[in-house]
């Protein structure tokens, strides 16, 4: 998908209610049409952008989505406002559409192969280099957590801590969870049998809205350490630490398409997704009201479903295995011993 | 042929074994029980068409004591008891049911319709161990890799289906009980009087009342047990149209789901394998209960160069299958289980025919009355086919060719299907090369249809979710 010039990104935007803040950003009203009631006042910039010392102009990073290994805009040409809890505006993001949805599933199933394929050891490598991608962003995913979450500094950085850690956890399972989860059967004849562990494919993971950071990496690197390739909604409300953690995939030698990240509605995206012939599973933990829906449409091809946990999940806490196993199939192989 | 000089005399297994009622109740609460409704069905015999018995058919309030009766025994009784003891009343009730394995044998051939050999040889020995195995686990839930202290579900439903009628109910109510669920089973409507036998054994073994329920009855019947709100598990094995009508039941419910579905396995017979045990393994993948196995290999891919060859090796040996009377030790195919099954076979074949595949039919004799298929063979078949892509669920096999291993990958995977394949070759590379390949949750290499409780079995795709038998088995009756 080709880049479009700022300038005519605009054009297309015409007769828009636009409020440009200082660095020539602009905070839309939302559409009528998008489902949401139309918004009546700008939103406000949250901030005053921070002009360095010397005068200079920060330059400002434009949210895209991730699909294919690319950060392609949404082929709708949409875009909505991300505010902090104040409704402040902290930056546009794209408003992924269906069809935005389904690219990203072609690509995640084009990765299916190569990834599932990959040695598990290497997949741990490459999931270790993303965690060292993490640590040396630290601060800026502490300042969008700190902004989407109005949270204090501090508290941003103890979140951002945690999911680096929760993904080098995730990252050591890679060549474990086969062991752990398979293993040989004592049949009662002269067979070898042996039960393995293999990812189920291309799940869809709805990201969970309060934990716009180590929420979302707590769904999503345990969906693929072993193995499964991803197509991610990221949270509604606050998806801007998502959109930063896919840039720091895209350069982490992980394959493009093994995971796909689209920012938008998720009662626009989430329903596509459910039905799609081509996804293999639903994470349901984000999915909120829309939870029982999407379980019935994933029903029409069998989809594994991972409903949403019951009660508020801390996502502090060290996870079990449940969320490895839960995109697993079991292959059991028989052969018989004789001479 | 000339070998007409080897004839076999009939070799009939006695009936006398086996004491049918003229009509069956619920079991429900340890006790037989006549349904609120009074409305009962005929089950006959498919190999000759008499009825052998009448059996209640649940309704809606049927199901409600039963599922209240299985609560209770849950809350009262089996979920507070020791494992250790649990264990123990399932070891007595797989002693019982070895003790009683001829008669359950007789009775399952003649409910049935599949040969004595195999509810003699395959169906009740598996049953007996099945149960042996779990009742191993019960008090050793702590060490199975699913948490430190597991916990049963509650009242689990179990839906099961006619082609192993006994065996299916064994995969269900072992591992159920084993962790401390009680359950409410429903048979399948035209094969219920092995589970009402085995109700007896329960009582036989003084299961607490409530423990295990049988509720007889068809789809209306299940579908009361699916739905019930009183349901903490459902576990199903049957056709992929019902898995999914179940699975849209208990979306947005707090049910946990297991679902064992339909199938159409490929089985690969590569250039360099031992023909002749590839040609036994064919028969076997989809002869075996005369087709009637949701993991049959019914699409035989085989490789080009040897395609012929195995073909007539194929027709050869399978016109020496002997088929006829389920109850003599002889025949190898027995009855196709039901009118609507058989007019099912029938139609899907004949599709085979218009759309241009060539039907090959082993020479037998069909006895006069009953439901029977021939042995039969579809070569020309294309993946386009329908007999290449629906589940037949009969003796009636489609034949494809490739020409590369990943041809042969590419054409097992293309399939909404996932259960079973199986792979023929001497070279272990290529076999494992393959294995790692195909898309299924049981692989059989050189060798087909086998099982045992001790290995997992279950679908990849829409062959369902979950996994039977083994460690993996215990998973869906346990709350980690």
């Amino acid at each position: 998908m080709a880049e479009t010039p700022e300038s005519s990104e605009r054009s297309e935007q015409a007769g828009k209610t636009v409020a440009r803040r200082p660095g020539g950003r602009a905070a839309r009203t939302k559409r009528a049409d998008e489902g949401a009631p139309p918004q009546v006042e700008p939103a406000r910039p949250a901030e005053p952008p921070a002009v360095a010392a010397q005068g200079r102009l920060a330059v400002r990073k434009t949210y895209k989505l991730y699909v294919g290994g690319a950060f392609p805009r949404s082929e709708s040409g949409r875009s909505y406002p991300v505010t902090d809890p104040q409704g402040g505006l902290l930056a546009n993001a794209a408003l992924a559409s269906r069809k935005d949805a389904r690219d990203a599933v072609v690509a995640a199933r084009r990765a299916f192969g190569g990834w599932s394929g990959r040695t598990a050891y290497n997949r741990g490598q490459v999931l270790y280099r993303v965690a060292e991608m993490l640590e040396g962003r630290l601060g800026q995913f502490a300042d969008e957590v700190a902004a989407a979450d109005a949270v204090p500094r501090e508290r941003a950085e103890a979140l951002v801590a945690a999911a680096i850690d929760r993904w080098v956890w995730y990252a050591g399972w890679t060549d474990k969870i086969a062991s752990v989860a398979g293993g040989a059967n004592p049949v009662a004849g002269p067979y070898f049998n042996l039960s393995t562990p293999e990812p189920t494919g291309v799940v869809a993971v709805f990201a969970p809205p309060e934990a716009p950071l180590l929420g979302l990496v707590s769904v999503l690197a345990p969906v693929i350490a072993t193995g499964n390739t991803a197509v991610v909604v990221a949270s509604e409300r606050a998806p801007l630490p998502a959109v930063t953690l896919a840039e720091v995939l895209a350069t982490s030698d992980l394959p493009g398409g093994v995971v796909n990240l689209l920012t938008g509605r998720l009662a626009e995206l989430a329903p596509p997704l459910a039905a799609h012939a081509d996804v293999n599973a639903l994470d349901l933990t984000g999915a909120g009201a829309l939870a029982a829906e999407l379980e019935e449409a994933a029903a029409g091809t069998l989809k594994r479903v991972l409903r949403p946990a019951e009660g508020r999940t801390d996502w502090t806490a060290e996870p079990g295995t449940e969320r490895l196993t839960a995109f697993l199939e079991t292959k059991t192989v028989w052969h018989p011993i004789g001479v | 042929m000339a070998d007409d000089i080897f004839t076999y005399a009939p070799a009939p297994e006695s009936r006398s074994v086996v004491r049918l009622r003229s009509s069956y109740g619920l079991f429900i609460d340890g006790a037989f029980a006549d349904p609120a409704e009074g409305r009962s069905l005929k089950t006959v015999n498919p190999a000759d068409e008499e009825v052998l018995a009448e059996v209640a058919v649940a309704g809606e309030a049927d199901v409600d004591r039963a599922v209240a009766a299985a609560r209770r025994a849950y809350e009262t009784v089996w979920g507070p008891m020791p494992g250790a003891e649990r264990a123990k009343y399932l070891f007595r009730i797989a002693r019982i049911l070895q003790e009683r394995s001829r008669e359950l044998a007789v009775l399952e051939s003649l409910d049935n319709g599949k040969p004595i050999k195999e509810t003699r040889d395959v169906d009740l020995p598996l049953v007996a161990a099945h149960f042996f195995y779990y009742a191993g686990w019960a008090d050793k839930l702590g060490h199975a890799g699913l948490g430190a202290d597991p916990r049963p579900l509650g009242v689990a439903a179990q839906v099961i289906p006619w082609n192993f009628p006994l065996l299916m109910l064994a995969w269900k109510i072992a591992p159920a009980l084993a962790t401390g669920n009680t359950v409410v089973l429903k048979p399948a409507e035209t094969t219920p009087l092995s589970a009402l036998v085995f109700a007896e054994i329960c009582q036989e073994a003084e299961l607490p009342p409530g423990v295990v329920n049988i509720v007889t009855g068809a789809g209306e019947t299940g579908r009361a047990l699916v739905a019930h709100g009183g349901v903490d598990k459902v576990a199903f094995t049957g056709s992929t149209e019902v898995g999914k009508e179940i699975a849209r039941t208990v979306a947005g419910t707090r049910k946990r789901v297991t679902l064992e579905l339909g199938g159409k396995g490929a089985n690969i017979v590569y250039d360099d394998a031992a023909l002749d045990q590839a040609v036994e393994g064919i028969v076997t993948g989809i002869f075996f209960n005369q087709g009637h196995v949701c993991c049959a290999g019914s699409r035989l891919l085989v490789q080009e160069s040897v395609a012929e060859d195995v073909l007539e090796r194929l027709k050869r040996r399978i016109s020496t299958l002997r088929m006829g009377d389920p109850l003599d030790k002889n025949t190898d195919i027995g009855a196709i289980n039901s009118a609507a099954q058989l007019d099912k076979i029938r139609e899907l074949s004949g599709i085979g025919d218009d759309e241009g595949a060539q039907r090959w039919t082993a020479p037998c004799e069909l006895p006069s009355r009953g439901y029977w298929f021939p042995p039969t063979v579809f070569t020309g078949v294309t993946q386009a086919h329908r007999i290449a892509r629906e589940e037949i669920f009969g003796p009636v096999l489609s034949v494809l060719t490739f020409r590369t291993p990943a041809e042969a990958v590419e054409k097992a995977n293309n399939t909404p299907f996932g259960l079973s394949a199986g792979v023929w070759t001497e070279k272990g590379s290529r076999m494992l090369w393959t294995a790692n390949r195909l898309r299924a949750g049981v692989i059989w290499s050189n060798t087909f249809n086998k099982f045992d409780p001790t290995s997992p079995f279950g679908g990849y795709k829409e062959s369902g979710y979950g996994r039977e038998g083994g460690r993996h088995g215990l998973e869906g009756y346990i709350r980690g």
